[in-house]
């Protein structure tokens, strides 16, 4: 069993374009949130979403190549490349034959798909763009890291709605812990701003007209976000061995299923898979100091979140610091996981705890330290990172400094 | 509130629910009916088809009986829907 670091990090989402300028948002507690560009919002009950702003595929692929990647697939690759070349990863062959790529996706290329069928239903063409399937299917991020960098070794995406990015670093991580893997490329990306998709969230009635305020009383749902974040795994004394340097470890993943609701979450399931990780970790659930929360904002979440968090840690959640990132880089969806661990990692690293921004109003039954709108100074030890899915599918990481 | 309105609502919820009509009165509450609050979610989408209105989130956050939904509904389609979000359809 090797003990797992982080050697490198990179991100693309409405809080920077690299994993600095992320970070630099998270310590100043600024939101990305504003009105959505990417599609026609008027005729939608929301209007603001976290969208990388004005982003163009041009600084980072030639048309012909972007012509082949769905805008999520794209976020994958820019932030692999920045991940990869943050770790100074010194490629030989054996090492592109071994290594892992595990990626997250909820929608995929869902907004090529919509574009596409938009053309055949309402618009009456007769066919099809040809590309519409490979630049739909969400395993897409993962092949186009693989052809980035010629890895030849295990590649594959996991689909876990708003827990798939955690899935797959968990997935990662214990690949790389148990040796099967000498190198792993994971984390998440999405890029759901097409009409059909929002329209399809705004049936749901969770999406807020106004902000993300995770914990807070007047909070009136979440906020769609977009992007990617990849993180470069290899085990400890490897990494040392060649100099890297290590932002965090990995240390436990836990995953559990509430076998209860199609969409409302479960305490109990939560709790599980927050027990499960910091069993995994080896860890005392005393030894947790900071929790990323999955925090979307909505009503349900917030208050089943803390709940499941009390009956977790006891007596020790009045002890915890506990944020919701969402709140400035928005519900990435099946990027959410990898963008969190992200926040997790930096905050570590550079000795602070990211805080809850939009926050307005203590509410009695979310009423842990959600860190109000101001970053923290603190040096965290560990630190758990949460994702709950709709379908009840939840996975939690655990990060050591 | 029109004989006519309570039928055409409790109809909505019968089928969107997949239970028989007869056990939806007026009187019933979303609890004693089973509706969870993504079965909510469906009943406002086939009322709102049914009525050609839209019922905004504020207002359907509020709902948690068939009498309120149908007070709901009347307000919506005797009003127009001066409160709700602009329409296409």
């Amino acid at each position: 069993m090797h003990r797992v670091a982080v050697t490198g990090i990179g991100v693309i989402c409405a809080l920077g374009r690299n994993a600095d300028e992320f970070a630099g948002a998270l310590r100043e507690g600024r939101s990305g949130i504003r009105p959505i560009q990417g599609s026609d919002c008027s005729t939608l009950r929301f209007r603001n979403g976290a969208e990388v702003a004005a982003y163009d595929h041009h600084p980072y692929f030639d048309d012909k190549r972007a012509d082949f990647m769905d805008r999520f697939a794209q976020f994958a690759v820019i932030a692999a490349r920045e991940a990869v070349a943050d770790a100074g990863v010194e490629w030989t062959p054996e090492l592109r034959e071994s290594s892992a790529i595990i990626t997250g996706s909820c929608v995929g290329g869902q907004a090529t798909e919509d574009a596409g069928f938009h053309n055949v239903y309402k618009m009456g063409q007769t066919r099809v763009h040809p590309l519409t399937i490979p630049k739909t299917m969400a395993n897409a991020g993962a092949s186009h890291i693989s052809m980035e960098f010629g890895i030849t070794g295990p590649s594959f995406t996991i689909s876990t709605a708003c827990s798939s990015a955690s899935h797959a670093i968990g997935q990662a991580f214990w690949m790389v812990r148990s040796g099967m893997a000498p190198m792993a490329i994971t984390g998440g990306s999405e890029a759901p701003f097409s009409y059909g998709i929002l329209k399809a969230w705004e049936a749901l009635r969770v999406v807020s007209p106004d902000t993300c305020r995770p914990f807070s009383k007047d909070r009136t749902g979440m906020i769609l976000g977009e992007g990617g974040a990849m993180l470069v795994l290899e085990p400890l004394e490897a990494a040392k061995a060649r100099g890297a340097r290590i932002h965090a470890e990995i240390v436990g993943f836990g995953m559990s299923s509430d076998a209860c609701h199609i969409t409302q979450p479960s305490a109990d399931g939560a709790a599980r898979a927050m027990r499960a990780a910091v069993c995994d970790a080896h860890l005392m659930p005393e030894a947790i100091a900071y929790i990323n929360a999955h925090g979307t904002g909505t009503q349900a979440n917030d208050l089943t979140e803390t709940s499941a968090i009390r009956a977790v840690f006891g007596p020790h959640a009045e002890r915890l610091a506990v944020s919701s990132t969402k709140s400035m880089h928005g519900h990435a969806l099946g990027a959410a996981g990898a963008l969190e661990a992200m926040a997790v990692i930096l905050g570590m690293r550079d000795g602070f705890v990211p805080p809850t921004a939009n926050y307005n109003e203590p509410d009695p039954e979310c009423d842990l330290d959600v860190v109000p709108n101001a970053a923290r100074t603190a040096q965290v030890e560990y630190a758990i990172s949460n994702s709950f899915a709709f379908g009840g599918l939840n996975a939690v990481l655990a990060f050591r400094r | 509130m029109s004989d006519e309105l309570i039928q055409r609502v409790r109809t909505v919820i019968a089928n969107t629910q997949r239970i028989p009509v007869e056990k939806i009165t007026i009187d019933s509450s979303f609890q004693e009916l089973g509706i969870d609050s993504m079965d909510g979610v469906n009943i406002l989408f086939a009322l709102e088809n049914e009525f050609n209105i839209t019922i905004p989130d504020e207002a359907a956050k509020q709902i948690r009986d068939v009498r309120q939904m149908i007070e709901g509904v009347e307000k919506l389609i005797g009003g127009g829907t001066a409160d709700a979000a602009p329409v296409t359809s």
